[in-house]
């Protein structure tokens, strides 16, 4: 028998039970859907992330003690740093054009009746510099507020709106542990990092006076530093670590006791992160484009059944084994097919609007759909080949005889 | 191997059982038949004395659980499973009690069927299939479903089906057996026709000895054997 006629004849067959044919085909419709729907919003939070985090300065370096571990974690006690490598980084290393310290720790704020925790923040001035953030009002702090250690602090968005309302912050005192500071300035609204997390929510004060008041002692955390230029962070990097195993008494031989991150290791590690995410969206929206097998399988049973007489006058008048199986096969095929095609429309479709609901940038994954479309069309040969099997193996009069 | 003396059709010891243990049936105990080419033979026999299960061995539709079944000399039970299909196709006809049409599916695709299998182009395939209806009585009748077709005239579809693909040999087991008797007899003069305008071997079972008389030769079963078999000269 020619494929066009086996393709026809499992078309009017289909045709016949046309909401069957549709109901069955739902499992490798919502399989499909998903997997793309799956792999394009996993794409999408890559790029999002990937381009975040090059937005934060790709020549952005962070320091932080420990040796480095894993997916980029640092482990704990190895000794801070003091100010005197901050001093020395800024002296010794060219590649090097900011140095900022970064310590913070959550704290309860007090401003007139309002409190709550927030992250404070002990920074150098520079530090907006190399974040790039801007003030909304009044001003950021400066190195005349950091040589003096004065008691001023720049807020976030979040804060205003939660301690101060409709009152101007600019000159407000707000308590922060036993000290009272002034709030000279409002950084603009950054919104929800890519990860949830509010980066309106933070209060900022000069390093010394954080290390004086809230801290107790100058011993550093974290350091934020950047590079003269994106092309030489390499360069900047071995320059700051070079420095820094002498200034430790890292000896030769021994693991650096603390680690210096790049961005774009950052960016890696988030992509590993994402990638996993990704990879176990789409396994389970594979499986369900399995159970959608099943589904298909499950109707072609019944449908064997069904039709046994249908075979066992087709095998009367002369169809061979082979043009049953092809017929069950191609009708197997053709419902799998129908339903990754739908799916591909439902997952892009779908695609758009979770990207727009999401407010994530759209990446529809061409390879994925193609794969999931033959997927399905596998999924219909390896579940239709058992029934048409059935099927083709019929005796000609038990399959005439059947009831 | 097949020589010029071998009857067309030949079933030697044909044993059928049906069944195990206490079920078991011994629809046939030996039988010996040979058909050549041409003939009109009629088979009468009691309910449940085993023509059925003659027909369909003749037809290659079942096997014998023990004996031989030669066609032109050739013991079908050697042959692959696609050589059986192509005899079904294109050496035998076979009509039933029951029409056994596909249900909603109109005449001239039913007779269509075999030529499908035979892998006739879709043009030539509607064509024949229409000659054959008009052969059997039913043109015009081609978009037609079997529901909306009287018995005799879905008995002549199933006759255009089995006769599309130029068989030899039709088989026809009790086709008049659910028809009013003017319908019967305008079937059986059908069948009387192919056999003597197109030489068409035929094998028919009957309860009707009317229609029997049709039959140049007639074999009467009783409990799975053979109790007779006689010719009469040409009608
Ligand atoms: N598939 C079957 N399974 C069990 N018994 C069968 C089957 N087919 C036929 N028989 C039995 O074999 C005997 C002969 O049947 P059949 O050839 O149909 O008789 P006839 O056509 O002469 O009425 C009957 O007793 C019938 O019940
Ligand atoms: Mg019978």
């Amino acid at each position: 028998m020619r494929l066009v006629t086996t393709t026809k004849l499992a078309l009017t067959a289909l045709m016949r039970a046309k909401l069957r044919s549709l109901l069955t085909t739902l499992g490798v419709v919502i399989g499909v859907a998903a997997v793309i729907i799956m792999q394009s919003m996993g794409a999408g939070a890559t790029a999002l992330v990937t381009g975040e985090l090059s937005g934060m300065g790709s020549n952005m370096l962070m320091l932080v003690p420990g040796a480095t571990q894993g997916m980029g974690g640092a482990s704990l006690g190895a000794p801070l740093f003091t100010p005197d490598d901050v001093d020395a980084i800024r002296r010794e290393c060219p590649a090097i054009k900011y140095v900022s310290i970064m310590n913070v720790r959550s704290v309860r704020v007090v401003a007139g009746d309002e409190n709550r925790s927030t992250n404070v923040y002990g920074v150098s001035p520079v530090y907006f510099d190399i974040r790039q953030w801007y003030p909304a009002m009044g001003r950021i702090l400066t190195d005349e507020d950091d040589r003096q250690g004065a008691e001023v602090c720049v807020i976030g968005e979040t804060n205003r709106i939660e301690l101060f309302g409709s009152v101007d912050p600019l000159g407000a005192e707000l308590r922060v542990h036993e000290m009272v500071c002034r709030v000279i300035g409002v950084l603009e609204p950054k919104g929800a990092s890519t990860f949830g997390q509010d980066q309106d929510d933070l209060v900022l004060m000069p390093a010394s006076t954080y290390a004086r008041r809230i801290m107790g002692d100058d011993r550093i955390g974290v350091m934020m530093l950047s590079a003269v230029a994106e092309d030489r962070i390499d360069e900047a990097k071995a320059q700051v670590e070079s420095l820094l195993r002498q200034r430790r008494r890292v000896l030769a031989g021994e693991d650096d006791d603390f680690t210096v991150r790049d961005m774009r290791e950052l960016i890696a590690i988030m992509g590993r992160i994402t990638g996993v995410l990704t990879s176990l969206l789409a396994g389970v929206a594979a499986i369900s484009l399995l159970v959608g097998g099943i589904g298909i399988m499950n109707i072609m049973l019944v449908s064997v059944t069904e039709r046994t007489r249908e075979i066992g006058i087709r095998l009367a008048v002369g169809a061979r084994t082979r043009d049953i199986l092809a017929q069950f096969l191609v009708e197997a095929i053709v419902l799998s097919l129908l339903g990754g095609l739908i799916g591909l429309i439902i997952g892009v479709a779908g695609s758009f609007a979770a990207s727009r609901m999401l407010d994530l940038p759209l990446a529809l994954p061409h390879q994925a759909a193609v794969l999931a479309v033959g997927v399905s069309v596998l999924v219909g040969v390896l579940f239709g080949v058992f029934p048409a099997r059935k099927a083709a193996r019929l005796r000609p009069i038990e399959a005439l005889r059947f009831e | 191997m097949a020589t010029s003396t071998a009857p067309l059709l030949s079933l030697r010891r044909i044993t059928k059982v049906f069944g195990e243990g206490d079920a078991t049936v011994h629809a046939l105990r030996g039988v010996d038949l040979d058909i050549d080419a041409g003939e009109f033979v009629a088979i009468m026999g009691t309910s449940g004395s085993g023509k059925s299960t003659a027909m369909n061995i003749l037809g290659c539709l079942d096997v014998p659980t023990f004996g031989q079944y030669l066609v032109e000399g050739i013991s079908v039970e050697a042959l692959p499973a696609d050589v059986l299909a192509a005899l079904r196709n294109d050496r035998f006809g076979f009509v039933f009690q029951g029409f056994n049409l596909l249900p909603r599916t109109s005449a001239v695709d039913n007779v269509e069927l075999p030529l499908i299998y035979a892998n006739v182009s879709g043009r030539m395939r509607n064509e024949r299939a229409r000659r054959a209806l008009a052969d059997v009585g039913l043109s015009g009748r081609d978009r037609a479903h079997p529901n909306q077709l009287s018995g005799g005239q879905q008995q002549r579809v199933a006759i255009a089906r089995a006769l599309v693909n130029e068989p030899e040999v039709l088989l026809a087991d009790e086709p008049t057996g659910n028809l009013d008797t003017r319908t019967s007899a305008e079937i059986m003069a059908l069948m009387t026709a192919l056999n003597r305008d197109r030489g068409i071997t035929i094998v028919m079972v009957t309860h009707d000895v009317d229609i029997a008389s049709h039959a140049r030769r007639l074999v009467t079963f009783r409990d799975g054997i053979i109790v007779s078999d006689q010719s009469r000269a040409a009608a």
